[in-house]
């Protein structure tokens, strides 16, 4: 009985140490700007209030910055999808020379810190003339991103059985159409958590976003850029927003994320 | 079907040539970033810039006790939640959920959210107000309060990293069968005795991948130290960063990247040879 008290105790003081950060970042972001200011604070919302929300973007260059979010987050799903899916199903479905030295390459990149593809990039941008373009900053984020992507559609490709695929074909449908008709449907939510996670690596990224761009900023790097000047009630709305996809990814991917650090197809 | 001997490299080809071109590249780029000066060819100058500069001190100090303090710290908490979730009957699916949230979130975010509360008139300060335990705010974050500035950054570190240690974990436990654990209770083994001499040899695998993938991600820490200290806690991606932004100087920040790079690769090394995972220990 003690003991189930203490396990109830400590989960319930465990689950209050990561959502109560969470609730008070978001009180002063819906409640009206002064409250920031205020001493001692609250510590639930006076009053409600889209206030401090408008404030945020209707200063200069948040729409901007987060459409190009948008933008890049865009562009690293689709690339890493492209790149990672056919990967995957390649690992999933063959026996060849060299699989385990490509899945041993695609864990070690995890090694590597982003600091360092940064900088070098960078310089190779501007002498290519891609500095400061979404693309550039989608490119790297999808370095980020695709060897989680090649991973997770793996496993993914694994759980589809071989055998529906062999008899479409004895059904008479090429490798192609048994793909499209018959694998792809049944990949299609594990392959939209794929995405959702390159999205979120993108959507989260600040330091190659930072190190790239100048005035096309992501939010992260736009936050980042003002962050000394900005008034706090700006600085909270913009942390808040920046969580609030998150969680709602986060729900929506929450079945995929062992295979997300490639630990249970071990 | 001879095509068919090809295809699976054909399906490979796309993400090899990007990564080539997006991780390889950039890699060895970085060393010829660094070790070039202007015309003068091979040297070590931009490392002499970086060791003589009057932040690298700190900034190398910074992030290795960030790491040595942040690690051990989140390697504990994550395996008492993921043991915890274990003996957790109903709404397990639920727990995990909310445990794993800090995953989605970013680190500029985290420091955005520890920001409210450690700052001058932030909830820190007003819960020890309502308490009554001071009457004016604290200064945190001041410049004069370095032991303040590490705290706030460690803490938000294990708020923010600690739920990708504990997926890891999780999934780990969840390869280990539970028959032998319920072998030791019969021959007498205490919840204690179960965990050290069963639990923990086989969770090994799982020990060391978490290990290594939060040390690298450790000495990269950046945007949180930002958020919560400007410059005032200099650490060395911080530094990368003002090398690259600020001053220009491209060839002292690859110099950086390659020092974080080099120490990313010794702690990997360190934990593959102390962390030995024997054959006859792993559970597949």
């Amino acid at each position: 009985m003690i003991r189930r008290v203490g396990l109830v105790l400590a989960v319930v003081l465990l689950s209050a140490w990561v959502l109560l950060p969470i609730y008070l970042i978001a009180v002063p972001s819906v409640s009206v700007r002064q409250s920031v200011y205020a001493w001692p604070k609250n510590f639930w919302p006076g009053e409600f209030s889209a206030d401090t929300v408008r404030f945020f973007f209707s200063v200069e260059g948040v729409w901007k910055a987060t459409r190009k979010s948008l933008v890049v987050a865009g562009i690293t799903v689709l690339l890493s999808l492209l790149l990672g899916a056919p990967a995957g199903y390649a690992l999933a479905r063959y026996r060849f020379t060299g699989q385990n030295a490509y899945r041993l390459a695609i864990l070690l990149t995890r090694a590597f810190p982003i600091v360092i593809l940064s900088i070098p990039l960078a310089v190779r941008f501007i002498r290519l003339g891609m500095y400061d373009t979404p693309l550039a900053v989608a490119l790297v984020h999808t370095a980020l991103a695709l060897p989680f992507a090649v991973l997770v559609s793996a496993s993914l490709f694994v759980g589809i059985p071989r055998e529906l695929e062999e008899a479409a074909w004895t059904l008479g449908c090429s490798r192609l159409q048994a793909f499209g008709r018959i694998v792809m449907p049944l990949a299609l939510p594990g392959l939209a958590a794929t995405g959702i996670f390159a999205f979120v690596t993108s959507w989260n990224e600040v330091f190659a976003a930072s190190i790239l761009t100048l005035r096309e900023r992501t939010l992260p790097a736009f936050l980042l850029a003002v962050l000394g000047d900005a008034p706090l009630p700006f600085r909270f709305t913009g942390g808040f927003l920046l969580i609030l996809p998150a969680l709602v990814f986060m729900f929506a991917v929450r079945r995929y994320l062992f295979t997300l650090w490639g630990i249970a197809s071990r | 079907m001879r095509s068919e001997r090809y295809l699976p490299y054909l399906l490979l080809l796309p993400s090899i040539v990007f990564l080539a071109f997006f991780f390889a590249m950039p890699l060895a780029e970085a060393f010829w970033l660094a070790l070039r000066a202007g015309e003068a060819g091979w040297s070590l100058e931009n490392f002499r810039r970086m060791a003589s500069d009057l932040y690298f001190g700190d900034a190398a100090r910074n992030t290795l006790l960030l790491t040595a303090v942040v690690v051990p710290i989140q390697v504990v908490l994550a395996l008492a939640m993921a043991l915890l979730l274990g003996g957790v009957r109903q709404g397990r699916d639920v727990l995990l959920y909310i445990w794993s949230i800090p995953l989605g979130i970013s680190d500029l975010a985290a420091g955005i959210v520890w920001l409210s509360i450690f700052t001058e008139r932030g909830y820190l300060n007003s819960l020890l107000h309502a308490l009554g335990l001071i009457d004016t705010p604290r200064l945190w974050l001041s410049y004069e309060n370095p032991l303040g500035l590490f705290v706030s950054v460690a803490v938000a570190e294990v708020w923010r990293a600690t739920a990708i240690v504990l997926v890891i974990l999780v999934a780990g436990l969840q390869l280990i069968p539970k028959e032998y654990a319920e072998a030791a209770e019969v021959f007498g083994a205490t919840a204690w005795q179960r965990f050290r001499r069963v639990t923990l040899p086989l969770l090994k695998p799982s020990l060391q991948t978490a290990l290594i993938l939060r040390t690298v991600l450790a000495f990269e820490v950046f945007a949180v130290v930002l958020t919560l200290t400007g410059r005032n806690l200099p650490v060395l991606a911080g530094e990368a960063y003002n090398w690259y932004a600020a001053y220009q100087v491209p060839g002292v920040a690859a110099a950086y990247a390659v020092l974080i790079l080099g120490l990313s690769l010794a702690a990997t090394w360190m934990y593959l040879r102390l962390v030995q995972v024997k054959p006859e220990v792993t559970t597949s």
